[in-house]
This record gives structure tokens, sequence and C-alpha cells, in this order.
């Protein structure tokens, strides 16, 4: 709906009121089947069931970008906690659970990222920041023994 | 030495100022894409969809001939919006096959009578497992699949009126 095409139309109370309720409209459609039994369902081994976790938390949501899929309410996240925990169960380990999400949609996928030609300043800028740290530390100590 | 170190911080700070404001003017993109396209089709078997209309396994996509591959539901409002450009896509002559998300028989009935039915199969993928494994994010989305099963293209959201000439080619460039 374009907003500055819509006219202000004349109304009194009551009318401007179930006007507005006829303009809600949910924002995002939902799917019309319930998720899956292992979305929000834990695995009965807490073993199990904290390495899922400890993997979805790893995870980011496709959905709602800045989040995990452990704490997204999205229904896609719901959808691949459940792909995690059914995997988790059947055995698979995290890692290869997480190698195959990113041969699907890449390392943007995952909040650990690998290192990559791409990411490997992500790695190397905290060593390098901390040595140019002690650098300047080492020096300003010298200069007030002196 | 010492004008460099003068300078040095104020140099830091533009530099900084200039990265953060051309992510700031120049978003980045929002869509994930799949990191599908160029490899072969995941191997999935979904059931049908709606009485009398086959389901959807990744054996039709290894017959000789391109296809697209339509990641749907009705429940959601975009695919409405394509439904137009998948009935002119089949018209051209392009066969189509979906994957229907988290759906239910009778709601997909409705919607295949209300946009009309482009699809040669439809199945049913109802814990979204086929859609992850394809590397899909959201509905709709719509793959150009070559004869011999390999992701060739993906368009993501609804296929506009200006993409048919462009998803066309991609098919036409499959055979």
């Amino acid at each position: 709906m374009n907003e500055r095409n819509r006219v202000p139309l004349p109304l009194a109370g009551g009318e401007v009121l179930a006007a507005l309720l006829l303009c809600i409209v949910p924002a995002a459609a939902q799917p019309v089947t319930p998720p899956a039994r292992y979305a929000n369902v834990q695995l009965a081994d807490p073993a199990k069931e904290q390495s899922a976790r400890a993997l979805m938390e790893t995870l980011r949501c496709l959905v709602c970008q800045g989040q995990s899929i452990a704490d997204s309410d999205a229904d896609m996240a719901a959808d691949m906690r459940a792909l995690v925990r059914e995997r988790i169960e059947r055995g698979e380990k995290p890692a290869s659970i997480r190698d195959w999400l990113i041969a699907r949609y890449g390392d943007y996928v995952t909040y650990d990222p690998p290192l990559s030609g791409l990411t490997w300043p992500l790695w190397l800028a905290p060593m390098l920041l901390l040595g140019i740290g002690g650098w300047i530390a080492r020096s300003s100590f010298r200069r007030r023994t002196r | 030495m010492k004008r460099f170190a003068l300078w040095a911080p104020l140099a830091i700070f533009a530099l900084l100022f200039a990265v953060v404001a051309s992510g700031l003017f120049r978003p980045a993109e929002k869509v994930v894409r799949s990191a599908m396209v160029g490899k072969p089709i995941p191997d999935f078997a979904l059931p049908a969809m709606v009485p009398g209309k086959p389901g959807l396994t990744s054996a039709s996509f290894r017959q000789g001939q391109p296809r697209l591959l339509n990641v749907f539901a009705s429940w959601c409002i975009p695919c409405i919006a394509e439904a137009p450009q998948l009935m002119r896509l089949k018209a051209m002559g392009i066969p189509i096959d979906a994957i229907a998300i988290r759906d239910t028989a009778p709601a997909i009935a409705g919607f295949l009578r209300r946009n009309g039915d482009p699809y040669a199969r439809i199945g049913s993928d109802r814990a979204s497992q086929v859609q992850l494994a394809l590397g899909s994010s959201g509905v709709p989305e719509t793959f150009v699949i070559d004869g011999r099963g390999i992701v060739v293209k993906q368009i993501i959201g609804d296929i506009r009126p200006e993409n048919i000439a462009e998803i066309a080619q991609a098919v036409k460039d499959a055979r």
C-alpha cells in the first residue's frame, strides 16, 4: 500500500477506529502447518540436546539475519532447529551439520566463520592490534622509568 | 616522524569514517544467495501435494530438458503476485515443477484454483527440509535446473514481468 497516494477521509471517531482496524494486515504470512516436532521440543538425551543447542547458537537465522536460530521465532529458524536436532539425534557430528549448511548458504550462515582467504583479517587483526598495543605500552613504560 | 604521529589519528579516523559511511550509503545485499548454484540438485523425494498431480523427486530433473523449480506456498502473498508470470513461462513451453512449503492439500488446491496452475508436479515439503537442502531462504524462490540436474540460476523473490526474458534466456542457455 502506498501511503503517499492514500487520501485522508473525513471520518468521525468510531469510523476512524474502524477504518484503522481495517488497515491492519499481517506483516508476514505464516505457514499453515505446525512446525516439525523438534523445532521447539528438546531432545530426550541431555548431552545431545546440549550439543544441538551449542550448534544452534552459532547458526544464523536466514530471515532475521541478526539472530541465531536458537533465539529466533521465525518459521524458517524453527525448521532449521528441527533439522539440527534430528541430525544430532541420528548421531551426526555438529561440525558436519555446519558444513552441510555452509555448502548451501555459504559462510554467512555461521557465526563461527572458518579461516579462508576472505576471513583471515578477522583472525589476524586482533593479534596485530594486541602486538601494536604491547609495543606502545612497552615504549611508554620505558620512558617513565628513565 | 613527529608530524606523522600528529596526523596519524586523524588519518585513521578519516579511514574509519569512510568505511562506515560507505556501508551506510550502500547497505549490503539483504538476500542470502544459495551456494548450490553450479552444483547438482540434492537428492530428494517428496510426496504429492494435491490429488491428481504427482509428487517431486530429484530424478525428474535429470531427464535431459531444463526445468524451473518453483519454491512456493499458499500462505505466501508474493507467490500470488508471481503466478501470472509463471503462467506465461508455462505458455512459452517451459516445464515448471514446484515444492510447496509447509502446506496442506486443500490450501494448495484453493491457491491453484484462484491463481492458475502452471505446475507439472508439486512435492509437499512439510518441514522445509528440501528447501534447506536447496539453499533457499524463503518463498517464493525459483531455480533454473539444466537437463543434467545442475542448478544454473536462482531467482529470489517473486518473478516480475521484467524478469521473464532473463529466465527464458537462462532456460534456453541450459539446453
